[in-house]
Parts: structure tokens; sequence; C-alpha cells
């Protein structure tokens, strides 16, 4: 019986990572676009990012998540209708959220780089680009690194609500065998795998930040 | 010709005048001390000089090349005001270097992104690199700090980093290089060593701008020096003439504060 649950926790833990992975790939890169419009110039893209972001921080990730699974479900044409289709609308709320969390670590590190580091480069011909990504990249990856570990742990945790529109994730994995074998351990055997999962993930951090102080600034 | 020429240049923010029709000229191989009290716009004068402010006002030369005129509203692309910018260098008072990179890298960074835009970069790549080490270990060298090539800015005293920051505006070959009170966050006793590499600079015929309030060293140092006071030019005229003798009662009344100071 262990190796039946085992097999599926494990099978359950895999979507879990997943859909972690997944996140992690789509928010961190798709936040930086975030914080660059919430930083802009223009006025009104400036309004329309920090009220999105607003919205997604501002409103509890469980809602957004049955907003995106089943509002296209009461629309005519269901674009969760195919097999990994709960998957996608899982990821999408998570990357959607968790990209407006990550917009404000890197907004909140992008204007703490002082601007004599931009000036310095400018003063040496570099273009904005290089600037940012020569200079002030490096510096920003340095501060952010503490507050985006904060969130990522928080999104392993975090995964586990996707089990609320049925994603076989490693808890609706472990809930499964209540129902189908009156057992309740295999649900709370469950936490072990976030134990082993967040604390790898401290451990990669800390010495993470570690090799970043090679230069204080 | 003169190197320099800086005509009618005015710059407001909002509505104070920070600068009010400033003109002057610096020949070739001449240095230029600026003294004057706080808020009289110096710094301004030398970021607008390295197109880190638009003046609203006047035209800047160098070397019978137009680089500037404020009267002129097309917007300069972003590749031009580069280009123009090179033709000066600046040294920044809190030394703006860059944190994680070593010494050597703060005066190469800047040489090697220029370089990836030469036709033949990637011919001649590892040529290239090796000749921008080779002349960012020489500038280094020059300001005396051939030891602390790998060292980070942080386990350089404030002294070492301001002849960093010097290196490395040396490394782009500036037509005109400016200082802006280069040594005023030092501790007195470091003041020295960044002075004597100015000092040796000036030697070297570097055409120079330095905005001080070191005002010995301004008239041993400098061939010429300007007294701002409220965004305008009040005295002008050779170094030592402006120091010791002023003409204008303003001047007097400032240098009087620094007396005995020298
Ligand atoms: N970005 C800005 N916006 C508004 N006012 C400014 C700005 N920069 C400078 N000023 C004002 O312009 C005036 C001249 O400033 P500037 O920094 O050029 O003086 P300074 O001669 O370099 O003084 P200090 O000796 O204190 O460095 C000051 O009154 C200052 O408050
Ligand atoms: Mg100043």
């Amino acid at each position: 019986m262990f190796q039946t649950v085992l097999n599926a926790l494990n099978q359950g833990f895999l979507l879990t990572l997943a859909l972690f992975l997944v996140t992690l790939a789509g928010a961190l890169p798709l936040g930086l676009l975030v914080s660059f419009g919430s930083m802009s110039r223009f006025r009104p893209l400036r309004y329309v990012m920090r009220t999105i972001v607003w919205i997604f921080r501002g409103s509890p990730l469980l809602l957004q998540l049955f907003i995106i699974f089943y509002v296209p479900g009461e629309l005519d044409h269901n674009i969760w209708a195919f097999s990994s289709g709960r998957f996608w609308a899982a990821a999408t709320a998570f990357i959607l959220n968790y990209a407006c969390y990550f917009s404000e670590i890197y907004r909140g590190g992008i204007e703490s780089i002082p601007r004599g580091q931009d000036e310095a480069g400018l003063v040496l011909g570099m273009t904005k680009q290089q600037i940012f990504f020569k200079v002030k990249f490096m510096q920003l990856v340095r501060r952010i690194v503490p507050p985006i570990s904060n969130e990522i742990i928080t999104l392993v945790k975090d995964t586990s609500l996707a089990n609320s529109i049925a994603l076989a994730e490693v808890i609706w994995a472990g809930k499964k065998f209540m129902k189908s074998d009156g057992l309740v351990w295999p649900l709370f055997f469950t936490i072990l795998y976030y134990l082993a999962f967040t604390g790898l993930l401290t451990l990669f951090f800390g010495w993470l930040e570690k090799k970043l102080s090679y230069y204080s600034v | 010709m003169a190197m320099l020429e800086v005509s009618h240049m005015e710059k407001r923010f909002g509505n104070t005048e920070v600068l009010k029709d400033i003109s002057f000229s610096l020949e070739k191989g001449q240095s230029l001390a600026i003294i004057g009290s706080s808020g009289s716009g110096k710094t301004t004068l030398l970021r607008s000089l390295n197109f880190l402010e638009t003046p609203d006002a006047g035209t800047i030369t160098v070397d019978g090349q137009l680089l500037l005129d404020a009267a002129v509203r097309t917007k300069a692309s972003d590749k031009e005001i580069r280009k123009k910018r090179l033709r000066f260098g600046l040294v920044f008072q809190n030394f703006n270097l860059f944190p994680q990179y070593t010494a050597l890298e703060n005066v190469m960074l800047a040489s090697q992104l220029l370089a990836k835009e030469r036709p033949d970069y990637r011919q001649n790549r590892r040529e290239i690199l090796e000749q921008i080490r080779t002349r960012g270990v020489e500038l280094l060298t020059q300001v005396g700090l051939q030891d602390r090539l790998d060292n980070y800015p942080h386990q350089l005293s404030g002294g070492q980093q301001q002849r960093v920051a010097i290196a490395r505006a040396l490394a782009l070959d500036p037509d005109i290089l400016c200082f802006d009170e280069p040594t005023s966050a030092l501790d007195p006793e470091l003041t020295g060593e960044v002075l004597k590499v100015i000092r040796s600079l000036a030697e070297r015929n570097m055409t120079m701008i330095i905005v001080t309030h070191e005002m010995a060293f301004a008239r041993d140092v400098a061939d010429q020096i300007i007294f701002m006071d409220g965004g305008v030019i009040v005295e002008q005229g050779p170094a030592r003439q402006v120091i010791e003798h002023p003409v204008q009662e303003r001047t007097r009344r400032f240098l009087s504060r620094y007396q005995g100071q020298s």
C-alpha cells in the first residue's frame, strides 16, 4: 500500500513541480516588463500597469484562479477545454499574480539604485540598454534575491491552491486516498514533500546570496 | 583655436535661473578651475557640457565643431548625443564606480562596449580586447594603482576609488576632462593623492575643467580661473591673478573665506 501511495504522491508532486517551474519561467520575465510599464514616463501606461498590479495583489489568488478557470466556461467557447486545460488555467493565474508581485520587487530594486550609476554610464557613452544590462542588472539581482526568494517559497505553498480547480497536484493526490481507501495519512504525508522542497530552496537561496555578496555597495 | 567655446549658455530649473549668459573658452592643453559658493551653478555647467542637462540657450563648440546649439530644437538621436558626449569626460564628486566590477573592469567596460560597434570587431576581437586591457592597466598604473587592478571598489579607499574613476574617464580619450569637486567627498588626508594625479594630468597637457574648493590647488595647477556666483561668471582670468589680485568685490569677499587655508 505504502508504495502505491508514494507513487500517487510522486505523480502529484510532479504536477506541483511543473506548475511551480512554469510559473517562475513566466512570471520572472513578465514581472520585469510589468515593472518597466509601471515606471514608464508615459502616464496612461503607468496608470494601467499600476492598476493591474493593484488588482492582482489586492485580491485573493484563489478568486483569481476561479475567475480565470470558470469564466471562459460560461462563455460559448471554453478556452480551457483541452486535456491539460486545468493546468494551463492554473499556470495563467499564477503567472499573472506572481508577475505582479515580482514587478513590485523589481521596481523597488531598480528605484533603489543610485542615479549616479546611470549618469556614470551615460557619460561613458553607454546606451540605456547597456546601462541596464551591464551596470544595473547585477546590482538589481543582488538587491532582489532576498525578497524574491521569499516570494518563491510562498509560491511553492501557493501551488496547492490549484487543487481547488481539481488539478491533481500533490495534495489532491493525497486527498484521494481518503475517499477511495479511507486513509488519512497520505494527505498528511504530503507535508514532507513541501518541507523537503522549501528546505532545498532555502539552502539554495542562502548559497546564492553569499555568492552574490562578493562585492558590497 | 580654442578647444572649447561656450557662449551665452542659459539654464533654468522651473523658475530658477541657474546659469545666466555663461561664456568662456578654453585653449587646448590648458586647465580651467571653476570656483564659487554653493548653489552658484558649477555642477549644472559641467553637467550641461556632458549632456546630462539640456541648456535652454547657448552653444557649445569643441575643436571648431558645433556640438550643441540650444536654439536648434530638433532632437538629436541618442546615437549622436552619445558620440558628442565622448568629447567630454566627467569625474564625479562621489566617484560613481560600478560596485560589481573590479578596478580594471570599471576602466575597461565602456571601451569594451564601444568596441562592439567597430566594423572589424568580429574579425579582430581578441586583439581589440587585448589592447583595451593593456590600455586599462596602463591607465591604472598612471594613477598609481597598478597593484589594485583586481580589487572591487569597496576594497579601496576613497582616494583610490576616485583615482580609478579618473582612469575610467581617461579610457575613452576625451578631449576635455571635467572634474566636479573631485576631493570633496574625501577625508583630508586622502585629497593629496587625487590632486597629485590631476596635477600630473595638467603637466601632460590634458585639457581640463576642474570645479574645486581647493584654492591653493586651483592657483597652482590651473591656467585660468572662473569665479561664479548666482549663475553668472563674475570674474575670469589667469589663475594667479584671480586668486591673488581679484578685481571684483564679490570675488574678494568669496576668497577671503578661504584665507589662511593656503
Ligand atoms: N535638477 C534640479 N532641479 C531643480 N533645481 C536644481 C537642479 N539641480 C540644481 N538645481 C539648483 O540649481 C542651483 C545650482 O546648483 P548647482 O548644483 O549647479 O550648484 P553648485 O555650484 O554645483 O553648488 P555646490 O557647490 O553646492 O555643489 C541650485 O540652486 C540648485 O538648487
Ligand atoms: Mg556642485
